[in-house]
């Protein structure tokens, strides 16, 4: 076990490097200048233009300036400066990631509590009516993307009923996040839905199952323990894989219900061309990824006892 | 105490019904490959029928926009702004389902849309696969250095948000037409498929057939491409079918966040863009290109979950 995390982590490092390099590279090669965007259309004198580019470190090769900005995060935590409002940028970062937290909570709750149990109803039922029509919902929301589904909502919940405000106001109630977080969840629930559902339906067949029933345990037992814990695998890898997504994922939802958080920055930052902004979120979320992805792993061998790590 | 006869029974009529479902299975007369027999399955599938049904219609409405509409789709005038509501009897007509803001018929730009959605979501998939397939292959069949290398490139690509690296890449370019948008989405997209790749060829890699042939002295690429790549095709193919809507709804979310598509090109995703800032005048803009792209998007889901229950019997 302790070996197995040992090179995981190892392996992390490359990745870690290449995932940011890419983004670097991308970011970097954007055309335009964020410095003279400063200065809107009136433009300022070439000197000054010079100076902040110098200041910034933004007239280095761009291997030294990736270099540069890897020393500052990996020794003092600091992912540089955003240009138009020369704060540091884990301050914006700071003020805009809590509120997708919030959405992100709230939409990763939804998803598990109704994904699975719908998962659960139609995994026991396979092949009945319930099942039948969890299956069909579960195809009809997959099919709808996320910014048709979030307009309807808005539609139909806020300006024909007037249930919820159309917009989510500066204080970001819990309350007003529910409509969002299910726009956000909704996919995702619908693909934990199917996972549970499928997983629960082939271990249904399996013969411990069969011992479980034989020897007479009582139904909770079967179902909640022996089947359960059996079936989640699938489901836990995709919701691991899920948390990253539903922060970068937020773009969308965040613009349609006017949330400032992660999403709307980072529509910002690429717009702007905010390299340092954008490479900022983008590590974090890498991180968030590599994290998660690790914890999944070692999560299965607490769900499949058979399961051992070299 | 509980009830023990009774819980047991429950549990033993949940363990039946899966096997119910599969006595009810047709009977095979003779031996089928596995691409026959799945063949088989599926011309008896409904969900197969009506999305291989609704495919073949909205690839003829994006070969011949011409058969379905005369009217043009850039073309407005705007003594027609805003105008009307679907008219039955009206079907086929270019006034039918209303006018869009600026007096162009909102059913001649439906249909015009389908063309560009539909190129996306093909292309940008027989991308995704060659390429990510070549890499997982080779990932998978040689092991060691090279999948070590591949993996970590594969991972580094993963680790990049789809959405986000998509918007990234789309904004380096001024002139975002149909190939940008396909080149741009098969660039982050391939990983999935390698990923897939490469676990299904690990599987095969171990079976007898491999070693039979590798034992009679044929070559690494005759086993590759005889042996192993049609053995370990199912579930690309698999993720293939589903990923296509997912391109699809990419492309329309991407035009909608004004970095994908944009104006002159007729897109299903450039129209929910521009009806969204028109939302309260008028939601039948909305209304009809979200319709399409959502029954495009199911068609391809189905179709791949008819394949794959087809493939892989065990998941029914």
């Amino acid at each position: 076990m302790g070996r197995y995390v040992a090179r995981r982590l190892l392996q992390m490092i490359p990745v870690f490097f290449g995932t940011t390099l890419l983004i670097f590279l991308m970011v970097y090669s954007l055309p335009g200048d964020p410095v003279a965007g400063l200065f809107g259309d009136k433009g300022a004198s070439p000197a000054t233009i010079e100076a902040i580019r110098h200041k910034l470190g933004l007239d280095l090769p761009l291997y030294e300036q990736y270099w540069n900005y890897m020393k500052g995060i990996i020794l003092h935590f600091d992912f540089g400066t955003q240009i138009r409002n020369d704060r540091p940028v884990t301050e914006v970062l700071g003020e805009a990631f809590p509120v997708t937290l919030q959405l992100a909570t709230l939409a990763f709750a939804f998803e598990l509590i109704f994904g699975i149990g719908l998962g659960i109803i139609g995994g026991l039922k396979a092949g009945k009516l319930a099942d039948n029509a969890i299956l069909i919902f579960t195809l009809l929301i997959i099919s709808i993307p996320v910014f048709v589904l979030g307009f309807f909502i808005k539609m139909v919940f806020a300006d024909n009923l007037g249930w919820i405000a159309p917009n989510v106001s500066n204080e970001q109630l819990w309350s007003e996040m529910i409509a969002p977080a299910v726009v956000l969840g909704g996919l995702s629930l619908a693909y934990v839905a199917r996972l549970t559902r499928t997983s629960m339906a082939e271990n249904l067949r399996a013969d411990y199952m069969r011992t479980a029933v034989a020897k007479g345990l009582p139904k909770r037992r079967i179902i909640g323990v022996h089947l359960m814990r059996n079936s989640m695998i699938p489901v836990v890898t995709f919701l691991g894989t899920d948390i990253g997504a539903l922060m970068g994922g937020a773009v969308v939802t965040e613009k349609i219900f006017n949330i400032k958080g992660v999403g709307g920055l980072i529509a910002e930052s690429i717009s702007r061309r905010e390299g340092s902004t954008l490479v900022g979120l983008v590590t974090i979320l890498v991180i968030v990824y590599l994290v998660t992805s690790l914890l999944i792993d070692l999560l299965y061998a607490v769900l499949d006892p058979r399961i051992r790590y070299a | 105490m509980p009830d023990v006869t009774k819980t047991a029974a429950v549990a033993e009529e949940a363990v039946d019904a899966p096997s119910v479902v599969e006595a009810a299975a047709p009977k095979q007369e003779k031996a089928r490959s596995l691409w026959g027999d799945a063949w088989h399955d599926l011309r008896r599938n409904p969900y197969f029928l009506v999305s291989a049904v609704l495919i073949l219609f909205l690839l003829t409405v994006a070969a011949f926009p011409g058969l379905f509409t005369s009217a043009s789709p850039t073309v407005g005038d705007l003594v027609n702004h805003y105008l009307g509501k679907p008219e039955l009897a009206h079907i086929g007509q270019a006034d039918w389902l209303g006018y869009d803001g600026q007096g162009r018929s909102v059913y001649a730009r439906m249909i015009h849309g389908t063309r560009a959605s539909i190129i996306v979501g093909i292309c940008v998939t027989a991308i995704v696969t060659v390429v990510g397939g070549l890499m997982g292959m080779l990932a998978g069949y040689f092991g060691g250095v090279m999948d070590a290398i591949l993996s970590r490139v594969t991972d580094i690509f993963f680790g990049i948000p789809f959405l986000l690296g998509a918007m990234v890449v789309l904004q380096s370019f001024t002139e975002r037409t149909v190939w940008v948008v396909v080149g741009a989405l098969a660039f982050l997209g391939w990983t999935q498929m390698a990923r897939v790749m490469r676990g299904a060829v690990i599987t095969v890699k171990q079976a007898d057939y491999v070693h039979a042939a590798k034992a009679l002295g044929a070559g690494t690429s005759r086993i590759l491409f005889k042996h192993i790549l049609p053995n370990a095709m199912a579930p690309v193919i698999v993720v293939a079918t589903i990923a296509l809507g997912g391109y699809i709804s990419a492309e329309a979310t991407l035009s909608y966040l004004g970095l994908g598509l944009a104006a002159p090109t007729v897109s299903w995703g450039v129209d929910v863009s521009t009806a969204v800032d028109q939302i309260r005048v008028a939601p039948h803009i909305l209304l009809w290109p979200s319709i399409m792209l959502s029954v495009t998007i199911l068609a391809f889901i189905m179709l791949g979950e008819a394949v794959r229950n087809a493939l892989d019997p065990k998941m029914r």
